[in-house]
């Protein structure tokens, strides 16, 4: 069991998606179809719906959190976001979701020790309070 | 965290749902922070008026709905559609994207914005002053005006701006704190040239080499003019943002924080700018050739009176033969208006649109081939998002190029040893 940081409270399980490179989620990822589209980055293509993403952090984009906000809404964002370097954009716009849409998608900030362990891992479970068991 | 009872009257609900979700942002945002306490700010500058899908319809309407009104002014960002140039989006087939950006425009001026429209508010008189705490999202009006006015401003994502401006307070830390505005590397530019420095472009090459260097740290330069004017000080601002995070630059006799290097810079790394970081930026923000040109695009962020002067004054009666287009605000344009510069610029085949940006609009993206601008902003994004090689170049050169349809390059720009 690890213990995270809540940065947006909820619950969730699912299979890993682990992004090798930081990402924005305004332009860099389309929230229509919950891909990314930036040609630059390395998953280019990749559909993030489904997954509990882990990612180390964002770019700082201050379109993010209308990207997240808008994907939860449609049903094809991550079902729950780890990330390495706390961000608030990303937990502004699923607390706006939530709120909205009345719909949950955690995000959580790990230890980079942490962080590292789970990119291993195939399937994680995040419980309320940040509880996250693989 | 230290709550005033006012902020626990808005967090208990007692003031409506509206105020109560954006205290609970703001809340959320300030323990992602740290901070110790939310301070009042005085001005907002809106980014979630950029359209990006239903849920920002739906985030304003739900503050509409709720009865919010805005306290402090709030100046609103671009629009992703021009209310000036309606006619741009006729049979646009994303008719989603064009009728939600026009309600959530609607949406903003319904919630107390001053309809400005523009991503140079600071070009308007009426905003900030020095040392007032502000909320700007937009990524050159935060450094604009961190660092050419000393106000003070995180950078604020979409719904966070909104929702601090609507309760009026922002959580107390980074730049909003003296400790968070200390430089944290040190650039000197003192060898190059006087008659470099003296030019625009040198501003726009200079914010392009420092924001790769710095990051998201804050920057401090020497050896820049005192006649540095607000259009350099724009195109440095500009540039950090882009290239890099930069959200507060210094420049020493500049800006208004920096009287000394002293006073923002205790230690870090200390680098001189040479000619070969210059040539290396111009060459990373031109990804086509010279040779002949497709269009002109200026404007980002939007033109200023003096730019507008700049080029009706090098125009000098002679027309564009390839389409030229600038990006501004309204209230710029009717400024130029009062003029007569519109009715110039008009005859000279130069074409005005208001309230968008020309790399990130969907109806205007007749944009392709080889551009010329002397944005290093726009040379940074626009290859990426529209199908476009840039030649960058300095304003006189655009203007040249434009009359000649050709890139036109000035030989005595650089020749100074």
């Amino acid at each position: 069991m690890i213990k995270g940081t809540i940065l947006n409270g909820g619950s969730a399980q699912g299979p890993t998606l682990v992004l090798t490179e930081p990402v924005s989620f305004w332009g860099a990822y389309d929230p229509r179809s919950g891909r990314i589209v930036d040609t630059h980055h390395p998953q280019s293509g990749a559909y993030l719906g489904g997954h509990i993403l882990l990612l180390p952090e964002t770019r700082g984009s201050g379109g993010t959190p209308g990207g997240i906000a808008e994907a939860i809404r449609r049903g094809t964002a991550p079902l729950g976001i780890i990330l390495m370097v706390p961000d608030i954009n990303l937990a502004v716009g699923a607390a706006v979701a939530a709120r909205l849409y009345g719909r949950q998608c955690p995000v959580l900030a790990v230890s980079p020790e942490d962080y590292h362990d789970l990119t291993k891992v195939r399937h994680i479970a995040i419980a309320e309070g940040a509880i996250i068991t693989v | 965290m230290d709550l005033s009872s006012a902020d626990h009257d808005l967090l208990s609900g007692h003031q409506g749902p509206a105020l109560q979700f954006a205290m609970q942002l703001v809340l959320q945002a300030a323990g992602i922070l740290q901070a110790p306490h939310l301070i009042p700010v005085t001005y907002a500058h809106i980014d979630a008026c950029f359209y990006n899908g239903q849920a920002h319809i739906d985030f304003a309407q739900f503050m509409l709905d709720h009865g919010a009104k805005f306290p402090i002014p709030a100046w609103t960002n671009n629009g992703v559609v021009s209310a000036t140039h309606p006619h741009l989006y006729d049979g646009n087939p994303d008719t989603e994207m064009v009728e939600g950006a026009r309600k959530l425009m609607q949406l903003y001026a319904a919630l107390g914005c001053k309809p400005t429209w523009t991503c140079a508010p600071y070009q308007i008189p009426g905003g900030p002053k020095f040392g007032e705490h502000i909320v700007v999202g937009e990524s050159n009006a935060v450094t604009y005006y961190n660092s050419a006015v000393g106000a003070r401003t995180n950078k604020y994502g979409d719904y966070l701006d909104v929702a601090c401006a609507l309760i009026g307070k922002a959580p107390f830390a980074g730049l909003h704190t003296d400790a968070g505005r200390k430089a944290g590397l040190h650039f000197d530019v003192s060898q190059l040239p006087e008659s470099w420095r003296g030019e625009n472009i040198f501003h726009h090459l200079l914010g392009h080499h420092v924001g790769r260097m710095a990051g998201r740290r804050v920057p401090v330069v020497t050896g820049l003019l005192t006649t540095t004017n607000t259009d350099d000080l724009k195109a440095v601002s500009t540039a950090v943002a882009a290239s890099g995070g930069v959200e507060l630059w210094h420049g020493v006799g500049v800006t208004p924080e920096a009287a000394s290097l002293d006073s923002v810079f205790a230690r870090g790394d200390v680098y001189t700018i040479t000619r070969d970081d210059l040539i290396t930026a111009h060459a990373q923000l031109s990804t086509g050739r010279d040779g002949s040109l497709d269009m002109v695009a200026l404007g980002t962020p939007h033109f200023s009176a003096t730019e507008f002067r700049a080029v009706v004054e090098t125009l000098d009666g002679r027309k564009s033969n390839i389409p030229f287009t600038i990006t501004t605000s309204r209230f710029v344009w009717d400024y130029i208006k009062t003029k007569g510069w519109d009715d110039i610029l008009k005859r000279a085949g130069v074409s005005l649109i208001g309230d968008i940006c020309s790399y990130y609009a969907p109806g205007i993206n007749g944009m392709k081939g080889r551009v010329m601008t002397n944005s290093a902003k726009w040379a940074y994004y626009a290859p990426a998002m529209l199908p476009v090689e840039v030649c960058f170049g300095s304003l006189r050169e655009c203007v040249e190029s434009a009359v000649r349809g050709e890139v036109w390059r000035d030989q005595a720009l650089w020749s100074a040893r």
